[in-house]
């Protein structure tokens, strides 16, 4: 059995981009139902880190890890492992908003179809509830058939994230999830993180140091393929123990 | 604050205002080289639109006295005697809609996997290889097959035949336009379906080739609107038939076939016929290609 307080275990974690190495033994735990950052400069290999999580690389040729990952103690990396069914269970939003082609219901309604069978009703109120956990019922739930596509940006990433929420999964990774939206929308999101905290283990990828250190309850610093460190973002913030991560929080450098 | 950045910015256009001044030969021969530029791009356009234009003038010259009812109601004439063309545009129709239900799944489906499942492996690059190879092979090479392959071997000429020879000239532009309009939806949509756990069959039914929909219909229409004027694979297959006939087994009349035929011939009524029929011809695979640009630009103006 697992320990209690490690949601995602990266064990020894190598990842290549075709003969270039992107990751470098990483090793970390992730506790449940708290936000775990990820920082540092750009090809630092930290959205890579995060696309092992749901093995989204998988879709690419030439990609490939060696090294373990465990969900609750089970290898998600390893051979046997269903793709989809990890997918389902790790949910994703990505930097641009993604709406489907299709109306704000059914861009709701395309992963919980997938997996669940519900009666109308039910659906309406998975919808709902999904809206209102992303905090955008207020202002589309009169406007349920219109296109996605139709919504503000800030309004999409919100779409997205109620998409990802909405099939419940257990972990829910974030990739740069505001820096393609205006203050105000990233405020309703990073609001919304905190929210989503109580319910769902986050890893979120940021280039933003004071998002990080608002939204996060741990912060993992990376630099070159590797996890320079990792801690409490309190701590890191703070009081790192590395000269390279200091030299990037302040901003000396990156 | 605020001022300092505003007078700031002033004493930039200041100075830019100034070193303007100082490189006027230098915008003035701009100037002029774009002035050349789009007078020649203008004066191009308006050679290649003369042409196409003084094509229509004639076409509407001569075909558009010869439409009546008759032409829509009465098959081909002896020469002499009253008639239509009735039977060469049910045989076109005919022949190009078969024509485009047999090619455009079978295209639909191979650009599909073109674009979302042939990654990997060599049979994707093989197969679009192949694929641009018909795009470019000369229609009258596909009658010829068509003629070896089916017509001899069921010892006749027929509307089938035809079809089949039209929907091999479909085939091609829908591959190539359905594969194009799939490559051009961004990956992240994709992701983001996969990442709900989505199996690939449902991400390409209904996230991809939905948000290509548009482009692939147009891609249908284009297909379409090149096979209703093409003469020489029908030339082997459906020949021609002087009289109606609905029987697709049979030889059949068709548009592209008549024409050639009326205006070869030294009779003046065929003649009339003839042109009404390029007229007929033209005038559909212009409505064809508005149509297929009208749907292109809906698609653009959703985004």
């Amino acid at each position: 059995m697992a320990d209690n307080n490690v949601k995602l275990q990266v064990k020894n974690l190598n990842f290549f981009y075709g003969n270039f190495h992107a990751l470098k033994n990483i090793n970390l735990d992730i506790a449940p139902r708290m936000v775990t950052a990820f920082i540092g400069p750009s090809g630092c290999g930290k959205s890579t880190l995060l696309r092992t999580f749901n093995r989204m690389y998988e879709l690419y040729p030439g990609l490939r890890s060696e090294g373990e990952i465990l969900l609750d103690g089970n290898n998600i990396l390893g051979r046997d492992v269903d793709i989809n069914l990890l997918r389902a269970k790790v949910g994703m939003v990505f930097q641009k908003p993604t709406p489907f082609p299709m109306s704000i219901y059914d861009n709701i309604t395309f992963g919980v179809k997938l997996y669940e069978k519900l009666a109308k009703t039910e659906m309406d109120d998975r919808v709902e509830w999904a809206l209102r956990k992303a905090a955008l019922w207020d202002e589309v739930k009169d406007k349920l058939k219109q296109s996605g596509n139709s919504l503000s940006g800030g309004q999409q990433q919100r779409l997205c994230i109620a998409r990802a929420v909405a099939s419940r999964p257990e972990v829910l990774l974030l990739d740069e999830p505001t820096s393609a939206l205006d203050p105000i929308s990233t405020a309703h999101i990073e609001e919304l993180i905190h929210e989503l905290k109580e319910d769902y283990t986050i890893a979120i990828v940021t280039h933003n140091m004071q998002q990080a250190a608002r939204v996060s309850d741990f912060t993992a610093y990376m630099y070159l393929g590797e996890l320079v460190e990792f801690g409490e973002t309190d701590n890191i913030f703070t009081a790192p123990k590395q000269k390279a991560t200091e030299d990037y929080i302040t901003g000396k450098f990156g | 604050m605020a001022n300092s950045t505003l007078s700031e910015s002033l004493n930039v256009q200041d100075r830019s205002g100034s070193s303007s001044t100082m490189n006027t030969s230098i915008y003035r021969r701009r100037r002029l080289v774009n002035a050349f530029n789009m007078g020649a791009s203008t004066l191009t356009m308006a050679f290649g639109l003369f042409w196409l234009f003084w094509i229509l003038f004639t076409l509407l010259q001569h075909g558009l006295s010869g439409i009546n009812l008759q032409v829509f109601t009465q098959s081909t004439p002896p020469p002499g005697s009253q008639g239509g063309l009735a039977n060469a545009i049910y045989g076109s129709l005919a022949m190009t809609i078969s024509g485009t239900l047999i090619g455009t799944p079978i295209g639909i489906l191979a650009g599909i996997y073109l674009a979302e499942f042939g990654q990997r492996g060599w049979l994707a690059p093989a197969t679009r290889f192949i694929n641009d190879i018909l795009l470019s092979a000369p229609s009258i090479v596909i009658g010829l097959f068509v003629y070896e392959v089916y017509v001899v071997s069921v010892g006749h000429f027929s509307g089938w035949a035809g079809s089949l020879a039209l929907a091999l000239l479909v085939i091609p532009v829908v591959v190539r336009t359905t594969e194009n309009m799939l490559r051009l939806v961004p990956n992240t949509l994709r992701e983001a379906a996969a990442a709900l756990g989505a199996p690939q069959w449902k991400i390409t039914l209904y996230v991809t080739l939905r948000s290509a929909k548009a482009g692939v219909l147009t891609g249908i229409l284009l297909a379409i609107a090149r096979i209703s004027g093409e003469t020489a694979p029908l030339l082997f297959t459906a020949l021609n038939n002087q009289f109606f006939n609905s029987n697709m087994n049979q030889p059949m009349a068709n548009l592209p076939i008549v024409i050639f035929q009326f205006a070869m011939s030294p009779y003046e009524d065929w003649h009339t016929l003839a042109w009404t029929g390029a007229l007929l011809i033209t005038l559909s695979v212009l409505t064809l290609n508005i149509l297929a640009r009208w749907m292109g630009s809906q698609k653009t103006q959703s985004h």
